[in-house]
């Protein structure tokens, strides 16, 4: 129940009272409550729990971890030179 | 999948695999809150790529595992009259009460549906004036604001046979409860990501300053979840207890804002029982009494409940950390997903389940 995936905005449906919007997850297509969400735009990635959606994916800070364990292999290489390729 | 597969790359993995292995040089206990991490871990195989130094135990965060035996059962009551349409997630199906399951109520003719949402089971209330939609309101922070937008959602249309049945249950009170108790063996947490993602963090550094615990909000990939492992034993090797958000992408300080107002406005803190547990208290979330016209507990006058639970069944002890599923006698043999004596070898986010399901015991047949 916890367990959510990240899913693309591709439409936002403007319904009187209760904004809604339909999210691509890898090819499977969802109406989304983005009622707690004001700030997401199209194309931008949430993560959704029971139909609602409960955080706007920030890219940058993905990307900035992803670079920062990256940089721990090149932080091992540097450490082990002896090691054969 | 964008956002999925990069933190499930293999080398990244390899490169945390390794900078623990050079941080580690004593033992460490550290607990995942959250069913799902447990899941995650053992479907990678993350812990055994891990040093044998380190030793992860699954924490209570499973929902379906945790809903008390009288709620079960309270369920299955309401869930048998002929005029109810009884809506619940799939996991909570086939969790056992005292006697029998949903699935049994369905199968003498009971209408029991399975829905994403809650959101779902409000339309299936408009699409059926004639009967009583009942939504079994289970989860931790993650699913509370969706079950209390779809009572604001149900007021807001008019609907008189909505309501629904709550078991909402929170984080910090559980992990409190599980550190104040004089079986603890936890030594680190590593914090449940979409909990955080609704709740934030700012309740969290009481915690681990009382019970001096480094806490790390942790995602649910093997890039996440082996990042929030080097981050608590960086910490427990230094000494060291603080929060660290490790599942930043996601997680803000102060949680989701407008999720937190919609909680708040429906819902009020309440004691809780936990199945397997105990009474915790202030722990879980209830229906605010100016929506008892929603609240199934009000609506139906359930009395007289005899709950009975299996006397072999050591899932409470698993769900503090006290227990692994193997060291249960029942584990494997008398109990199995398609015939569980406890909630934590049913669901999705159960460490029974999930050590069945990825064979971490070798005498269990799959």
């Amino acid at each position: 129940m916890c367990l959510a995936v990240p899913g693309k905005i591709t439409e936002i449906l403007e319904n009187p009272g209760l904004k809604m919007g339909k999210v691509d997850f890898g090819g499977v297509i969802r109406e989304v409550c983005l009622e707690a969400v004001p700030e997401a735009q199209l194309g931008n990635y949430v993560i959704v729990h029971a139909g609602f959606a409960l955080s706007v994916l920030s890219e940058k800070e993905a990307q900035d971890s992803l670079a920062a364990f990256r940089e721990l292999g090149d932080l091992e290489t540097e450490l082990s030179p002896s090691q054969p390729d | 999948m964008r956002y999925l597969d990069e933190f499930r790359d293999a080398d990244l993995v390899k490169n945390l695999v390794a900078e623990i292995d050079r941080t580690v040089t004593q033992p460490w206990v550290i607990m995942e809150i959250c069913g799902g991490q447990t899941h995650s871990i053992m479907q990678n195989g993350l812990d055994q790529l891990l040093p044998p130094q380190i030793e992860l135990v699954h924490g209570p965060g499973c929902p379906v595992c945790v809903t008390s035996l009288e709620l079960v059962d309270k369920a299955l009551a309401i869930a048998s009259k002929p005029d109810v349409l009884f809506c619940s997630f799939g996991d909570m199906l086939r969790v056992p009460g005292s006697h029998g399951d949903l699935f049994s109520i369905r199968a003498k003719g009971g209408q029991v549906r399975v829905v994403y949402s809650p959101l779902d089971a409000v339309k299936i209330a408009q699409q059926n004036p004639d009967k009583q939609v009942v939504f079994f309101a289970i989860g931790f922070e993650t699913t509370a604001p969706a079950n209390a937008m779809s009572v604001l959602q149900a007021k807001a249309m008019g609907l008189t046979n909505y309501s629904i049945l709550v078991s909402q249950v929170m984080v910090p009170p559980a992990m409190q409860a599980i550190l104040g108790s004089p079986t603890n063996r936890v030594q680190g947490f590593l914090a449940a990501g979409h909990v955080c993602s609704v709740m934030g963090y700012w309740e969290y550094p009481e915690i681990a300053e009382r019970y001096r615990v480094p806490i790390t909000v942790t995602g649910f990939e093997p890039v996440d979840l082996l990042n929030g492992v080097l981050t608590t034993v960086q910490q427990l090797e230094a000494g060291k207890h603080e929060v660290i958000n490790a599942y930043a992408r996601v997680v803000s300080k102060e949680g989701n804002l407008p999720a937190q107002k919609i909680l708040k406005q429906v819902f009020q803190v309440c004691d809780r029982n936990w199945r397997g547990i105990g009474l915790i208290p202030q722990s879980g979330l209830s229906l605010r009494p100016e929506f008892d016209d929603f609240n199934a507990n009000v609506r139906f006058d359930i009395a007289d409940i005899q709950t009975k639970e299996s006397e072999i069944c050591i899932a409470g002890q698993i769900l503090q950390g006290i227990k692994k599923p193997p060291q249960c006698p029942a584990f494997g043999v008398l109990c199995n997903p398609e015939n569980p004596l406890g909630a934590t070898m049913v669901s999705s986010e159960g460490a029974c389940s999930a050590y069945y399901r990825y064979a971490r015991n070798e005498s269990v047949n799959v």
